[in-house]
């Protein structure tokens, strides 16, 4: 069967430990994931995971049933049609040769310049994870120090 | 409402929550909860054993023996990593069992401490949930939520990680009715539960299979109608002996990977395969491609995640199995497939299980299992070790009852065995309890013999000794060439001295012919003391029918000589 990305929104419980157990579940049963970002929600106590899983899709039943099991996960869902975005903070060179190009680069992606240093660029953008990936390729050009992304978080439309 | 301190909570909660009997081991993070079960020892029995493990074998074995929760209190550090082994069993095989253990205090956690260790860490992955409580305001209701977990829906264990200074404090208590148990998941409304009687009504050769899933008599009670009403010969995985009366006629026999070769045939030929309560393990299915190759999978279990894990199924009814049962008894019309009983009953006769070559020996374990067979009226509740003897007493032991037979399925614990029989016979006292044993496994906690003697626990330790490991060993003849790595073992324990110094009657049956005469006297005397059996067995026996792993259940081997 064919190896897919599926985006899984999963709101759980802000207890102790409550990302090692999903983390423990993933890496238990030997399922991947891309990446994974957690932060609280508007209800006080519960918080909402964005999982980005790789596997066939026996294995995304699994992994979707074996998360609904935990104690403290409420909510396991595969979004179908969602927004998705990607913050990405990252760094590049500031001299008077590069400084005009980046500058162009980040308008075009309309991301923002959020540090100046007297030998880095710090950007700003947040985007879907395509973009985000073109962004870099445009910058890579122009050394890159240090880049971070936040991961996806995504919800579903309408 | 009273003021008490975290140690009477526990001791408060456990009450509520009925709980007559814990398993444990005293140590410094848990003064504070001795000191109050020294306080409660009218109300709550606790079984001093002789190491930590022992403890959470117990508490498994009550469990499984009783259907109530198994209770283990173990203190922090290594009494807590001790129970690890005990809470990984009762999680494979879904035994509600709730562990409770000290920790360094709340100021100490953290800071590698004595005796600190994470056991929630260590205890993520083998429990339903765990719990580590700081507040001794939440101690009670975190109580209360760990039995309802470790009993809701696909039971399992939950540990509850106490600091000391928890245990000190204060608190309100006011006592709560018990939260009452829900199947959290029922998907069987009346169009799933119509397609499944249409599934049977359409079939010729249905085979019914039950595992550990089906552990009550009233679970018993509806597979026994289902099994009438749909006329289908059936079948147990080694979790699911007792849920259908091997007496009976349409019994073929354990299937999977030492199962009989009529419940294989069958497998093979069956246009429909319901499975009851079971996850399909790898030991049952051999090679998922091959399992059930002309028929179409009915899987009934409390637990969504099991349908199409291991195999893929056709239909599914997701709740609890008694209820689903007695729903498709009411639902399906009695059905007749007189042909193919006759032909499973052809099959029964056709392979009755005898081993090659084991005619001329002195003693046999199908002969001991067969004689206790007779001498307890198939009534008495066996416990197991891990391995060959294992395996024999699945075989050649007709379970009647849910509950009967007692062992490790899914982690293959050696050293369960005796912790989970005297945690069994303090929760069924009026019931014989023999632990078979092999020497492999009676070597690993032997130590518990102390247990039984201690507190005199009538339970029968039998050690089927045959001087060598003898599961490991098989598989070393089969697939490595007879190449015997360190499975002789050939140890010179004396067992009559050994049973002598536990203080422990000790018998030794060397053949068939007074075989009936010791064991009727040893579960004379286990009527009120506990007894130590040796039978010495031939090394070279084999467990068989077997089909080798990866394979196809329906091709085990039947025969092995044992020069070969």
């Amino acid at each position: 069967m064919n190896t897919q990305q599926s985006v899984l929104s999963v709101l759980v419980g802000n207890s102790i430990g409550v990302l090692g157990r999903v983390a423990g579940l993933f890496s238990r049963r030997g399922y991947n994931i891309k990446s994974l970002n957690v932060a609280e929600t508007e209800k006080s106590g519960l918080s909402r995971m964005t999982i980005i899983a790789e596997g066939d899709e026996n294995e995304m039943e699994q992994v979707v049933k074996q998360l609904r099991k935990l104690y403290d996960v409420s909510e396991v869902m595969i979004l179908q049609d969602a927004v998705c975005r990607e913050q990405i903070l990252i760094k590049v060179g500031n001299s008077s040769a590069s400084r005009q190009p980046i500058i162009e680069i980040a308008n075009l992606f309309r991301a923002k310049i959020v540090n100046v240093g007297e030998k880095e660029l710090m950007l700003e953008l947040t985007g879907e994870p395509e973009k985000i990936n073109s962004f870099i390729d445009l910058l890579r050009p122009y050394r890159i120090n240090k880049l971070v992304r936040t991961g996806i978080s995504a919800l579903e439309r309408e | 409402m009273r003021n008490l301190t975290g140690a009477d909570i526990v001791c408060e909660c456990l009450i509520e929550q009925g709980v007559d009997t814990v398993f444990g081991y005293p140590g410094g993070a848990v003064l504070n909860i001795y000191d109050s079960l020294y306080h409660y020892k009218d109300k709550i029995r606790h079984v001093l054993t002789a190491h930590e493990q022992g403890a959470s074998h117990a508490a498994d074995g009550y469990a499984r023996a009783t259907g109530k929760t198994g209770v283990v209190i173990a203190t922090s550090g290594p009494g807590a990593t001790n129970l690890v082994t005990g809470i990984a069993t009762a999680y494979m095989d879904s035994i509600p069992v709730v562990a409770i253990t000290g920790n360094v205090g709340c100021s100490l956690l953290g800071l590698d401490s004595f005796q600190e260790v994470d056991i929630t860490g260590i205890t993520m992955p083998i429990t339903k949930h765990n719990f580590i409580v700081k507040d001794v305001n939440k101690l009670a209701d975190t109580i209360r939520e760990a039995f309802y977990i470790a009993n809701t829906g696909r039971k399992g264990p939950v540990l509850i990680d106490i600091p000391k200074d928890v245990t000190a404090k204060k608190a309100d208590f006011t006592n709560k009715p018990l939260k009452p148990l829900t199947v959290s998941y029922t998907l069987h409304h009346d169009d799933c539960l119509l397609k499944a009687v249409e599934m049977i009504k359409e079939s010729k050769k249905p085979f019914i299979y039950t595992g550990g899933g089906v552990y009550t008599e009233a679970g018993a009670k509806a597979l026994y109608e289902l099994c009438e009403k749909a006329d289908a010969p059936v079948a147990c995985s080694l979790m699911g002996q007792g849920s259908y009366d091997q007496t009976k006629s349409r019994y073929m026999g354990m299937l999977g990977m030492h199962g009989t070769k009529t419940a294989a045939q069958a497998l093979y030929e069956c246009d429909l395969f319901i499975g009851i309560g079971t996850r399909f393990s790898d030991r049952v299915i051999g090679n998922p491609d091959t399992f059930a190759p002309n028929a179409k999978v009915l899987h009934i279990d409390i637990d969504p995640a099991e349908i199409n894990k291991n195999i893929k199924v056709c239909h599914q009814l997701i709740g609890d199995s008694t209820d689903i049962m007695t729903n498709l008894v009411k639902l399906l019309p009695q059905q007749e497939h007189k042909e193919w009983m006759e032909h499973i009953n052809e099959l029964s006769e056709t392979y009755v299980s005898v081993q090659k070559g084991t005619a001329e020996m002195d003693l046999t374990p199908q002969h001991i299992m067969e004689t206790l067979d007779m001498l307890t009226g198939g009534e008495a509740l066996i416990v197991t070790e891990v391995g060959q003897a294992q395996m024999w007493a699945a075989q050649y032991y007709r379970y009647k009852h849910p509950r009967q037979l007692i062992t490790s399925g899914g982690l293959g614990t050696m050293g369960y065995g005796l912790g989970a029989a005297y945690g069994a016979k303090c929760g069924r006292p009026e019931k014989t309890v023999i632990n078979i044993a092999g020497d492999g496994s009676f070597h690993m906690n032997l130590n518990e013999l102390v247990t039984l003697s201690k507190h005199n626990i009538p339970v029968i330790e039998l050690v089927m000794n045959n001087n060598v490991l003898g599961m490991v060993r098989q598989w070393q003849r089969l697939f490595y060439d007879k190449r015997f790595s360190e499975t002789t073992l050939d140890r010179p324990t004396d067992y009559e001295k050994l049973g002598e110094a536990f203080n422990i009657k000790t018998f030794v049956i060397t053949k068939n012919s007074e075989c009936e005469e010791i064991l009727k006297q040893a579960i004379e005397i286990s009527k009120t003391a506990p007894v130590l059996i040796e039978a010495r067995i031939d090394r070279d026996i084999n467990v068989l029918p077997m089909v080798p792993p990866g394979k196809s259940v329906t091709e085990p081997i039947l025969e092995l000589n044992i020069d070969d």
